[in-house]
């Protein structure tokens, strides 16, 4: 089928889509921004940059309501069909997810804003990698929403293992440093914390690229595209 | 189009092997196959001029009025070909019963309204008989507690929504074993369309019920299965749950989504 869709009888019909799609954009550049800022103020202990990202979260959940209001209303107003029902209703799940994304970065945040910076804990040198693997999954997640890319949100998928595995090194090295520095319980605590808020922030990605799947193929990832949780680690 | 038909294990009520109907030189369809059966009430959709109430007219023969039209290929009820020579066309329309976009009662009572068929069909010996069946066809139409105390009344005094739940009881009255509904509520307003909806859901599984319909959402509501016709060819026809999320068809996306055209 192809997927690039001729313009709606009833134009305004197309004007509601298109506000839509933008609206999802921006909660989507939104989400991703937070983290980065958030990993931003982790790296230079940046407490006002730490304060922008938990005060910005504000307007990310304001937009997941505007966009639920937009799609009910749309759904009720324009009782779509196939490919515009599967949109709308991809956007509504798209924008529950993006609003837990930014819940989790503003997490990351005030987590910057409770540690000491005096200690330098060399096991979570991993933490900026992992988070611009998990940032890029975001973006890639929205992309593929954009230029409706099912390809792309499979790749999106098969990405996040990146993301857990980086967790996984993670947790190991910072329980290890734990042990041998009981000193630093406190700070570790919240870096592995801010590590299991990017391994989730990864698996949230991957629920949208999941909706984009379907929202463009009208059916389910299969399993094998969608791969596995992160485990905790210990169990593998 | 082979996916079309029922398996081999299911028997249709109906089943149509490449038909065509032509209006003089034009071929109004061009070969469409399509089974069906009592479980599922079967929606006919597409633009106007795409074939769909000229197909579903060829299940009773109503094309026969028509003195250019032609029909080619085979339509069976219960295996027996409607078309061949021996095929008595009053009893056909009395088992493949038709209701039409507006409602059409004879200027007559609501009693002789109903009571017509049976009476030319001989299907009541007596009138404590005929009574019983005028009786049981405005309840299974959804009319008999509106009705029953003024079935002396003209049924051209009832209202439309009425009216076409009349036909519907006069269409029941000779036990058809197929109902055809060309466009029922096009011309009822919303409560009497949603009674005819609900009607259409109690009467499936006692007949086979197929509907033509301009409105989409309506096909979605009272259908199980819905065949998408466009230019005289079914393009496709499926699971109306699948039809209006996942079609297949990228004619019959763009026109359940609005885009057709």
């Amino acid at each position: 089928m192809n997927h690039s869709l001729n313009e709606h009888t009833l134009k305004a019909f197309d004007g509601d889509l298109i506000t839509l799609r933008g609206l999802i954009a921006e909660i989507g550049g939104r989400a991703e921004k937070a983290v980065e800022g958030a990993m931003a103020a982790l790296a230079n202990n940046d407490h006002d940059l730490a304060r922008q990202v938990v005060e910005g979260d504000k307007r990310i959940d304001a937009l997941e309501e505007q966009i639920d209001r937009m799609v009910i209303q749309t759904i009720a107003l324009r009782a779509p069909m196939a490919d515009d029902l599967r949109e709308l209703v991809a956007a509504l799940k798209i924008s529950g997810v993006v609003e837990r994304i930014g819940d989790y970065a503003k997490n990351i945040a005030k987590r910057v804003l409770l540690i000491d910076a005096e200690q330098q804990i060399d096991a979570a040198r991993l933490l900026p990698a992992m988070a611009d693997a998990t940032r890029q999954l975001v973006d890639d997640a929205f992309t593929a929403f954009a230029k409706r890319d099912a390809d792309l949100a499979v790749a999106v998928c098969a990405q996040d293992k990146t993301v857990d595995d980086f967790y996984n090194s993670i947790f190991r090295a910072l329980i290890a440093h734990m042990i041998e520095n009981p000193e630093h319980v406190g700070a570790g605590t919240h870096l592995l914390f801010i590590a299991k808020n990017l391994e989730r922030i990864g698996d949230h990605a991957t629920n949208v690229a999941e909706m984009v799947y379907f929202a463009v193929m009208g059916q389910s990832m299969n399993e094998r595209e969608r791969g596995d949780d992160a485990l905790a680690p210990g169990s593998d | 189009m082979l996916d079309n038909l029922a398996s081999a294990t299911t028997k249709p009520k109906m089943s149509a092997r490449d038909v065509r109907v032509f209006y003089g030189p034009k071929e109004a369809i061009k070969g469409v196959s399509i089974d069906i059966d009592m479980d599922n009430v079967v929606a006919f959709i597409g633009p106007s001029g795409c074939g769909k109430s000229t197909f579903l007219r060829t299940l009773n023969r109503m094309n026969d009025t028509i003195p250019i039209a032609r029909v080619e290929g085979d339509i069976t009820l219960d295996g027996e070909n409607i078309y061949s020579s021996s095929m008595d066309v009053v009893q056909l329309r009395a088992r493949v019963g038709m209701v039409f976009q507006k409602p059409n009662p004879f200027p007559k009572s609501i009693y002789d309204n109903v009571a017509y068929g049976p009476r030319i069909h001989g299907l009541a010996p007596n009138k404590a008989e005929l009574d019983q069946i005028v009786e049981n066809s405005l309840v299974r139409a959804g009319l008999w507690n509106e009705v029953k105390d003024r079935l002396q009344d003209s049924g051209t005094a009832l209202s439309g929504g009425q009216q076409q739940r009349l036909c519907i009881a006069r269409a029941i009255a000779v036990d058809p074993e197929v109902i055809l509904m060309d466009e029922p509520c096009s011309a009822l307003d919303p409560i009497a369309t949603a009674k005819i909806e609900e009607l259409i859901h109690e009467l499936r599984g006692r007949y086979a019920i197929v509907i033509v319909t301009h409105n989409m959402q309506q096909a979605a509501r009272v259908s199980q299965k819905t065949a998408f016709f466009h230019l005289g060819t079914m393009v496709e026809y499926g699971d109306t749950s699948d039809i209006f999320t996942n079609p297949r068809e990228e004619r019959t996306r763009d026109y359940i989504t609005g885009r057709y055209g």
